[in-house]
């Protein structure tokens, strides 16, 4: 009773002062919130119908080439606008061999390097520093990547790889000499440029399994690794899984490093060292001085391309959203 | 088992399992030889970062003089000559690119953080922005050739800035997105308690509280896109004047540049491209560092 008094007397007073800033919205701002309201779902739905524009262009002007050279294009090996005939089967190969082999790569050194900065081995500083360390390989373009390469990388590698190819020429992953560009620079060059992506997620991933798995490991004796190996992998695999295809993902649409590393020769080969080519290689070379229906066909290596790529990023999206779900209980 | 190993003990053996932490150990020993190799190889991926930072200052330093900044790309076999258009070129379609992608992300990450919710729609623009994330970046460049270099019948800056623009969308909505979401309830539910519409919440509080946020999503996604060479080969193309204010006029870039000067067999145009991708190094990191230091400014609520 008395608490109502009160608070009746502390608004007539407060009525009495200034009048109280809070109102009801007028007609002209009940519009306004509607148009807002309106304009925010036309740019949501506009990020929507961005991506569908990508696909249907790119559809649009690949159906030519896709009704011409149908399946066979995927399955022949000739890149001759004169003669109008285009295969691409060298740039798919070429394409998902450089990708492995920057993943093998990449992908190890990757989660070497998030295990040894999720699991306590260094001093918190030194962590968090080479952590900024290995973002800034990602802040590189990796067309100064590509420049790096050629440059630096490859006369460096040049002698190693012809010592391999000289004596152990019979395995054919060094059945060619090293002359320039070629499969393994590409692949290096690859590996460093997915080590940022890889190392990011599967280190989240290992950070966010629960600290008392590794401590109820340790009360049973385990050794460092033992608890790495038996209980935080195990228990992140998920995590580190996800990170693996992503950058799998990344390596497969990388283009400038590999246009320029990777030597553009429509060939294909198991050797490291033999030239070859890939399909965003094959882009970014023919495009500038492409006309008629070597676009087309263009267009045509672009749907593969992306369709490659959705695919993986797909499924790494989806085993991380599975084991960020599995791990939610235990947390 | 209690009984059976004090048993052991009692008959003067060793325990079979000792807590000791002792190096001949064959399991303890294991752990130092891989955490050895394992800080070995960390070290070693850190390697390539500062042998290509060395190859920039060594190789890129020598030229930087008002002359390259000043001066326009020289033609094959010509001595001297600059990057001035291609910085030029590179601030143009950057800024055209912002241009394009702020509203449009910023919008769509209003929507998601504020009107979205978990509806259908919110999360099928979501799964659409990390398609885009995902997309190799050439085909941006591939998108704004058809729907730009077709239709107009030339290569421009114009189709540069789309194709760079698709790229940072993403991005920008998806930071923009959760620096909205940061902001405290509280300060809505107070605007909101005090009659303002639920627009004015948004545009008159939320929005000026999460403008580090934002900003530091749109510098981020404008550094990864000025390093982006693929979407402007074929675009943009190259220029060896400079930039006139025509946006249907192909623009030089320095990340084009140093493509094409990367193959030249002129020693000079080679230094240019090393002194460019230390000019774009440097342009990059500059808006990292900026971006980084805008988040930092904590504020309490």
């Amino acid at each position: 009773m008395g608490d109502a008094q009160v608070s009746t007397v502390m608004i007539s007073r407060a009525e009495n002062v200034r009048p109280s800033i809070s109102r009801a919205p007028t007609a002209w701002q009940k519009q306004f919130d509607k148009a807002f309201r309106g304009l925010a779902y036309i740019f949501g739905l506009a990020v929507l119908a961005l991506l569908g524009a990508i696909l249907f262009e790119v559809m649009r002007h690949a159906r030519t080439a896709m009704s011409e050279y149908g399946l066979s294009f995927l399955s022949t090996s000739v890149w001759d606008a004169n003669s109008s005939r285009f295969g691409i089967l060298p740039q798919i190969l070429g394409t998902l061999y450089t990708s492995v082999l920057g993943l093998l790569i990449g992908g190890g050194l990757g989660i070497t390097v998030a295990l040894v900065l999720s699991q306590g081995f260094l001093d918190r500083r030194i962590e968090l520093l080479m952590k900024n360390i290995i973002e800034l390989l990602a802040a590189i373009p990796s067309v100064v990547y590509g420049l790096w390469g050629i440059f630096a990388l490859i006369p460096a590698l040049r002698p190693v790889a012809n010592w391999f190819h000289e004596h152990l020429s019979f395995i054919p992953f060094f059945s060619t000499r090293l002359s320039g560009p070629g499969i393994l620079p590409a692949s290096l060059v690859l590996s460093i440029m997915i080590l940022p992506t890889v190392t990011a997620i599967s280190r989240e991933a290992m950070a966010a399994v629960p600290k008392r798995l590794a401590a109820a490991a340790y009360g049973l004796g385990a050794t460092r690794w033992e608890v790495i190996f038996r209980v935080t992998i195990p228990s992140a695999a998920g995590g580190i899984f996800g990170a693996l295809v992503l950058g799998f993902g990344r390596a497969l649409g990388e283009t400038m490093a590999l246009a320029m590393l990777v030597g553009n020769a429509n060939v294909f080969g198991l050797s490291l060292f033999s030239p070859g080519t890939t399909l965003a290689a094959l882009l970014a070379n023919h495009f500038p001085e492409a006309g008629g229906i070597e676009v087309q066909a263009l267009m045509y290596a672009a749907v593969v391309l992306l369709l490659i790529t959705l695919i993986v990023n797909a499924l790494g999206s989806l085993i991380m959203m599975r084991t960020t779900a599995g791990l939610k209980g235990l947390s | 088992m209690a009984s059976a190993s004090s048993r052991a003990l009692g008959a003067g053996l060793k325990p079979r399992v000792s807590f000791m932490y002792s190096l001949g150990e064959p399991r303890t020993l294991l752990s130092i030889v891989l955490t050895v190799v394992a800080v070995g190889l960390s070290v070693i991926a850190l390697f390539p970062l500062f042998w290509v930072l060395w190859m920039l200052l060594s190789r890129g330093a020598a030229l930087v003089s008002p002359m390259l900044f000043l001066e326009l790309t020289p033609g094959a076999g010509m001595v001297g000559g600059g990057i001035g258009n291609a910085i030029v070129g590179t601030i143009v379609v950057a800024l055209l690119a912002t241009g394009l992608s702020l509203p449009l992300g910023f919008l769509a990450g209003v929507y998601l953080a504020e009107y979205g919710g978990n509806t259908k729609l919110s999360t099928s623009v979501r799964f659409a922005a990390k398609v885009l994330t995902g997309m190799p970046s050439i085909l941006a460049g591939v998108f704004a050739y058809a729907s730009v270099v077709v239709v107009t019948g030339s290569f421009s800056a114009l189709a540069g800035g789309v194709a760079m623009a698709v790229l940072m969308v993403p991005t920008v909505m998806l930071t923009s997105e959760q620096a909205l979401r940061g902001v405290p309830q509280k300060m809505k539910l107070a605007a909101l308690g005090l009659g303002a519409t639920h627009a004015e919440t948004v545009l008159k509080v939320v929005v000026p509280t999460a403008m580090p946020g934002i900003l530091t999503g749109v510098m981020l996604a404008l550094a990864r896109a000025m390093g982006e060479t693929a979407p402007l080969l074929f675009t943009a193309l190259f220029s060896d004047y400079w930039f006139e204010g025509d946006l249907g006029e192909p623009v030089a870039s320095l990340a084009v540049l140093i493509y094409n000067f990367s193959g030249s067999p002129f020693e000079n145009q080679v230094q240019l491209a090393w002194a460019a991708s230390l000019v774009l190094v440097a342009m990059v990191l500059v808006l990292n560092v900026v971006a980084q230091i805008v988040t930092r400014r904590p504020k309490e609520y």
